[in-house]
């Protein structure tokens, strides 16, 4: 297949995060319903699903976003509870970006980058813009270092989130949706930042539609509905050989186009 | 021409000026003032209206006024008698205050220009060393202001006039601002016992007007107290003044908070900053810049407040107004005593209103909502 995966995967045998039969509510709602899901360091998952099948709020428990209720999660090797400072922890571990991108819109590019290295890592600040305009090069926009978000496209804002997150020099990186909010032709700009991100061996966990990126990078994809895991396999036999029924049904409408 | 033949190559044609009389000062009037016959009737009428109005107005305060003169009976123009300010000047300045003292508030006054202009204006070399000097001033102030260590002594009671507005003024804003904060934050709370500590607080006081907590600041609060136990009248007021704006700034701060989007906290909480680092960094600046209209709206409305601590003996602007209105040598001269102070008033009150204007502009990042 041309689509093939074609980047080398970098993962290994070391456990990243693990979810060990994680259930939550909304209230009554049963969003999450027994999820049981192992990441290895340097493993890239795509998880994809109708809406309301609970993927956002899957990635979302990992950085304790949204608390669940039974189970358990372990990231980084450090157990999700309570806990105030584990979650503190697991937060500077974990970079997230958001469909909204969730960019400070007082502060300029820059100083989005620099704020939790200086606050939370305790950076002095000179290091901090070093590591920042390093990261805004490498998601092409270092020219736009002293501008505000309200200032730059939609494309260039997703961008300055990716690095902002890695400015926090994070060991896991969490995708919802960061494609979702853009216009067509803003698209490839990040992926292409999320592609080469995923060459240098980050263990990363996608929501996405992005099936093509999918394809790509991706060393397992993961198919929820109602809460609930139906399938997970690697890309090629994930789109060219759909175990479940309602797999096949999600891929042929949004293949359709 | 016709429609496909260009005057201009595609993509280079020129910005042209606006056609005549759709620009300018003249297309102005002519178009918002004179464009038709009724409008023109409605123009002249307004222009009789102004001129009647004003005239007299100007011939009262300047024109018919009297600025030179010993007594009431030198006022013979028919206009205002401004002599009373000017007699009773040093009254309305400063109260009772001893003679001899004028330069400890003058003193103070200017201490205080030098402690408000680093915390308005961010652009000021050694801006840290000033904002030192603005955190200490309040102690600096006091001390100047009631003496000991060496200098004479002044009982709070002979505080007056512009003098007392401004101690309560000032000190309401500053002491209502952050307390305003911490009860909008606590009232948020996911915390239920700050919580509902909070809203008891802020819906108790917003519930009584000012002038029953300044009653019971001066005359319950001393019932309640031991015996012997007494402070003074000025700082009972002065937290009755402060407790009651910061419940209102605590609800216009909360609008700010409101307003924020969900995801603004979750970028912030995502990032692993603690709950006091992402509101003083994220939050906050955000939701403080909303509502900077409402904030300088409840400073203003504070300011104008003070005079009612003339009800519970205190010698503010109107205060020594009514002083100053009951003396016989001047009997009758209240428009003159009361103009001067809303003249006063609205210097203060109109420059809070420009500076907030020229802070929301300036705040302005060019991010839509």
């Amino acid at each position: 297949m041309s689509n093939a995966n074609t980047n080398t995967s970098k993962k290994t045998d070391e456990v990243a995060i693990q979810l060990n039969g994680v259930h939550k509510w909304y209230g009554q709602f049963h969003v999450l319903k027994d999820i049981n899901l192992t990441v290895q360091r340097g493993e890239r998952i795509v998880i994809c699903g109708p809406s309301g099948s609970g993927k956002s709020t899957l990635i979302r428990c990992i950085n304790r976003l949204e608390e669940h209720q039974q189970g358990d999660i372990i990231v980084d090797n450090i157990e999700l509870t309570g806990n105030l400072k584990h979650i503190d922890a697991i937060r500077r571990e974990v970079g997230m970006c958001f469909q909204h991108f969730n960019l400070f819109p007082h502060l300029t590019v820059l100083e989005n980058c620099t704020l939790a290295p200086i606050w939370v890592r305790k950076m002095p600040k000179k290091e901090a813009e070093e590591i920042a305009m390093e990261y805004l090069e490498r998601v092409k926009i270092p020219d736009q270092a002293l501008k505000y978000p309200g200032q730059l496209s939609g494309g260039q804002q997703q961008r300055v989130a990716i690095a902002r997150s890695l400015c926090m020099n994070p060991r896991i990186m969490l995708f919802d949706e960061p494609t979702s909010a853009l216009d067509p032709e803003m698209i490839a700009e990040v992926l292409d930042t999320m592609i080469e991100l995923a060459q240098t061996g980050m263990t990363m966990i996608c929501v996405t539609h992005e099936m093509g990126f999918a394809r790509k990078v991706a060393d397992r994809v993961i198919f929820m509905d109602g809460g609930e895991i139906i399938e997970e396999n690697e890309p090629e036999q994930f789109f060219n050989n759909p175990q479940s029924e309602r797999t096949q049904k999600f891929l042929s409408q949004i293949l359709a186009h | 021409m016709s429609l496909t033949e260009q005057q201009y190559a595609p993509g280079e044609h020129p910005d042209l000026p606006a056609p005549l009389g759709e620009a300018g000062l003249i297309a102005w009037f002519k178009k918002r003032l004179f464009s038709s016959v009724g409008n023109t009737i409605l123009t002249i009428l307004a222009l009789y209206f102004l001129y009647d109005v004003l005239s007299t107005v100007i011939f009262w305060t300047l024109i018919g006024a009297t600025f030179v003169g010993e007594t009431k009976a030198d006022c013979t123009l028919g206009g205002a008698c401004w002599l009373v300010i000017g007699d009773r000047f040093h009254q309305f300045m400063y109260g009772l205050y001893p003679k001899s003292e004028y330069w400890r508030p003058n003193v103070t006054f200017v201490l205080m220009i030098v402690a408000i202009i680093p915390v308005l204006f961010d652009k000021i070399p050694h801006r840290g060393k000033f904002l030192l000097f603005s955190t200490l001033f309040p102690f600096i102030a006091f001390f100047l202001l009631s003496g000991g260590l060496g200098m004479e002594t002044v009982d709070s009671s002979d505080w007056g006039g512009l003098l007392l507005t401004l101690v309560l003024g000032v000190t309401g804003i500053v002491a209502s601002f952050p307390i305003g904060i911490v009860l909008a934050l606590g009232r948020r709370s996911k915390m239920p016992i700050v919580r509902v500590l909070c809203v008891c607080f802020i819906e108790f006081v917003r519930g009584v007007p000012l002038i029953t907590i300044l009653f019971m600041a001066s005359n319950m609060l001393p019932l309640f107290l031991p015996e012997g136990v007494n402070f003074d009248k000025l700082l009972r007021a002065l937290i009755g003044v402060a407790l009651f704006s910061s419940a209102y700034m605590a609800e216009v701060i909360r609008g700010g908070l409101q307003a924020i989007p969900k995801g603004q906290f979750e970028g912030a909480d995502a990032m692993g900053l603690s709950y006091w680092q992402s509101m003083r960094l994220i939050i906050l600046p955000q939701a403080l810049r909303i509502v900077i209209p409402g904030i300088v709206n409840t400073f203003i409305g504070l300011y104008k407040d003070t005079t009612l601590v003339s009800i519970i003996g205190l010698f503010d602007l109107i205060g020594i107004g009514q002083v100053a209105v009951a003396d016989v040598k001047w009997r009758g001269l209240a428009p003159e005593t009361y103009v001067f102070i809303a003249l006063l008033f609205f210097i203060s009150c109109f420059s809070m209103s420009r500076y907030s204007l020229w802070l929301e502009n300036k705040l302005h990042t060019g991010h839509k909502r």
